[in-house]
């Protein structure tokens, strides 16, 4: 597995549970949701290529 | 003085019988389990699957369950394997997990079963605000 798969599993499984859990209706639980996976999978692509322009 | 919907959703589930905390302590033991007890299955369902789901990735990882803490960082690590319920005792019983982190990989499975049980505790309170009206 590597390092990106980890990421989107982890945002995936993490956003559902912050999606059901932070909204009350159906709708805004979904688009909380898909809201959650993007910053995680973002924040970490993001977050990559600042380590690797810091790194060289 | 106007009631507020939020109000009266908690005054309807205040007048349910049965013992309030039932859905927080079902939920914290087996995930999902809070949701079902109020038929809110897809909810349920959906909640059980990611954590278990995250909890069978660490493991698949070959992650640490912790059992013992020594320091502060595995206090905290430990905090988050218990809130697994259920899933942590199995997994203690049946020997998954290893005792000594080797891989990278296993550092992340480590972190994926710590989640599983914070994400497992954040449902359980969502169990038990759904039970007292606090959510609708």
């Amino acid at each position: 597995m590597t390092h990106f798969t980890a990421v989107l599993i982890f945002a995936l499984f993490a956003s559902v549970v912050f999606g059901i859990t932070q909204r009350e209706t159906p709708k805004r639980m979904l688009r909380y949701g898909i809201y959650c996976f993007v910053l995680f999978a973002g924040s970490a692509i993001v977050l990559s290529w600042v380590m690797f322009l810091i790194a060289r | 003085m106007a009631t507020t919907p939020n109000n009266t959703a908690a005054a309807k589930q205040d007048s349910k019988p049965g013992f309030v905390y039932l859905p927080l302590i079902a939920g914290w033991l087996v995930p999902g389990a809070g949701h079902f007890l109020l038929g809110k299955w897809g909810r349920g369902a959906l909640l059980a699957a990611s954590i278990v789901g995250m909890f069978a990735t660490g493991i698949a990882m070959q992650g640490r369950l912790y059992s013992s803490a020594h320091d502060i960082l595995d206090i905290l690590c430990l905090a988050g394997d218990l809130g697994n319920g259920l899933l942590y005792v199995v997994g203690r019983i049946a020997g998954l997990g290893v005792d000594q982190v080797q891989m990278t990989t296993a550092d992340w499975g480590s972190r994926f079963i710590e989640v599983a049980g914070l994400l497992n505790v954040i449902a359980a309170v969502d169990a038990h605000n759904l039970r007292t009206g606090r959510k609708a």
